[in-house]
């Protein structure tokens, strides 16, 4: 039985999430919700040498944004904060490997959004039109 | 005990509905988000269609023959309307947009004019936002106070905290009649009492009640009676406000400009009479007349036969749900005392995931906060997912729903 959306992928990172928790001393801290389903990721950062050195998440909601949370933190990790600007929409569609659709499209970005406000946050810069429209 | 069968057709009522026909994912359609918006039979769209075609005119003011075709068919609508309610008298109908801009209407005319410091709004828990917000509002422009009736365990209003918080300062008290969330139908009548004991105006939310059973707002004895046009069948963006003609003549204007008013001079205005003074600006016409179509459809099916086979069919999902130990229904029960909304959860599995899932089968049902943010929190459920039915659906429907949460109760399982 397979449900088309709901690829092994998906629940594997929904039932066994990675990178879940807390970081003991993370230099930064960064939460959002999704209003219209109340799906809430929270991720922490620990910067070295200007790149990602560690990163967990947290949160509560739906599958797709719970998976796609958790696997954003394990591309996260090692990549410079340059490079985790840079990702964007076709990045967490690519790893979530389908097209969640119109309706449920702001799940899965919720967690790419919170991984970019905690970059900028800690670089001290305004956040983008770009980060604010992802969710 | 002897099963009372449905006494409506259901296979001639769903030919009535044209979208039933078309195909969801490869998958004929199951339409389960009736308290959302409804579908619209024939009859309805037909009667808009017919508008636009031969009577296209702006109302009210016009000489010429299509005016007062449209005019005409305008005012039927009213009174139509009016009739379906049980309202003492026409000109109570004010036509809105929906029950939101309907309650709006009265937080902003009759409430600026008479809630003040220290005065109590009394709400209760099960209220949707558009039965919150606005008293939200005007009690802090007022200094105003806003409480709420909580729900025991079975989601019933608790009577102890009715009569406790409903007392002499109290100025307003505004309940809906059905949730949109756990179905339960709430006692208005009485609770309109114990308002009027203590002179508190008494609001009833009717977006969820009006489509799906017998109203009559002269027996409730409410001073306001709001409801949306979309959800009974009609078009969207039409909506009524039934108010007592003593309150609607007295209270300001909501919004102004055209139509609403007798006279204009570069000193001041005067207002039309009721109900047109509560309707500024063309008016949604076609809306109107669409309306009154729904009820033409509606009263010939006969509402306590619409209310039966909603029962019927609610009945018949609760004890189908019942059987799966993983499925928590909200709400009671006992389907007297309820509408068909049927409110749930399937274990763990998140409430937009199960929404997707079902979709997939061609089946709509609607998932999240449901605009009850404070009944979510008072229950402490982040999410719930809702199959609310009407007089197209039938146990066939809910056999090929329940098989879709055993799939994605088996895809979540694993």
């Amino acid at each position: 039985m397979s449900s088309d959306i709901y690829k092994d992928i998906i629940l594997d990172y929904y039932r066994n999430p990675r990178n879940f928790g807390d970081l003991p001393e993370p230099d930064v801290r960064a939460k959002d919700s999704n209003p219209l389903c109340g799906d809430i990721i929270e991720m922490q950062l620990k910067i070295k040498d200007g790149k990602v050195d560690d990163v967990r998440f947290k949160g509560k909601g739906c599958a797709i944004s719970q998976a796609s949370a958790s696997m954003l933190t394990e591309v996260a990790k090692g990549k410079t904060l340059d490079e985790i600007k840079a990702l964007g929409k076709p990045d967490v569609l690519n790893l979530l490997g389908i097209d969640p659709g119109p309706t449920r499209i702001k799940c899965a970005l919720l967690g790419l959004k919170v991984l970019k406000l905690g970059v900028y946050g800690y670089l001290g810069q305004a956040i983008t039109e770009e980060v604010k429209q992802l969710v | 005990m002897v099963t009372k069968t449905t006494t409506i057709n259901v296979p001639k009522v769903r030919e009535d509905f044209p979208i039933l026909n078309r195909q969801v994912n490869g998958k004929p359609l199951i339409y389960f988000d009736n308290a959302a918006t409804s579908q619209k039979p024939k009859s309805v769209i037909e009667s808009t269609d017919r508008y636009y075609r031969e009577y296209n005119a702006n109302i009210h003011r016009g000489i010429h023959k299509l005016a007062e075709e449209a005019t005409l068919a305008h005012e039927e609508a009213r009174e139509k309307i009016g009739k379906f309610i049980n309202a003492r008298h026409t000109e109570e109908i004010i036509f809105t947009r929906n029950a939101t801009e309907a309650m709006n209407l009265v937080a902003y005319t009759w409430g600026k004019a008479n809630v003040g410091k220290g005065d109590k709004i009394v709400l209760t828990i099960m209220e949707h936002h558009s039965n919150i917000v606005p008293w939200q509002l005007l009690a802090q422009e007022k200094g105003a106070r806003v409480e709420y009736v909580k729900i025991d365990d079975e989601g019933l209003l608790r009577q102890d905290e009715i009569h406790e918080l409903i007392d002499e300062t109290t100025k307003l008290v505004c309940v809906t009649q059905a949730s949109n969330v756990l179905g339960t139908i709430n006692p208005v009548k009485e609770i309109g009492k114990v308002a009027h004991r203590y002179g508190a105006m008494f609001l009833v939310d009717a977006a969820q009640s009006v489509p799906h059973m017998g109203v009559d707002v002269r027996d409730i004895d409410c001073d306001f009676f709001a409801f949306s046009g979309h959800k009974m069948l009609g078009p969207t963006g039409i909506g009524v406000l039934h108010g007592k003609r003593e309150h609607l003549q007295t209270m300001p204007p909501f919004l102004s400009g055209g139509e609403m008013i007798r006279e204009v001079h570069t000193t001041g205005a005067s207002w039309k009479d009721i109900p047109y003074k509560y309707e500024a600006g063309t008016p949604n016409i076609v809306g109107a007349i669409g309306l009154g179509a729904a009820v033409d459809y509606l009263s010939k099916i006969g509402m306590e036969n619409v209310h039966e086979h909603e029962r019927e069919i609610t009945s018949y999902a609760i004890r189908r749900m019942a059987e799966v130990k993983e499925i928590t229904i909200y709400g009671p029960k006992d389907v007297a005392k309820r509408v068909g909304v049927l409110s749930f959860n399937l274990g763990d599995v998140h409430a937009h995931d199960l929404a997707s899932i079902l979709d997939e089968e061609g089946i709509a049902i609607r998932s999240g906060h449901h605009c009850a943010q404070p009944l979510m929190e008072f229950l402490n459920v982040p999410a719930m997912s809702r199959a609310s039915f009407y007089i197209y659906n039938t146990k066939e429907e809910v056999d090929v729903f329940m098989n879709a949460l055993e799939k994605a109760r088996k895809l979540f399982a694993r």
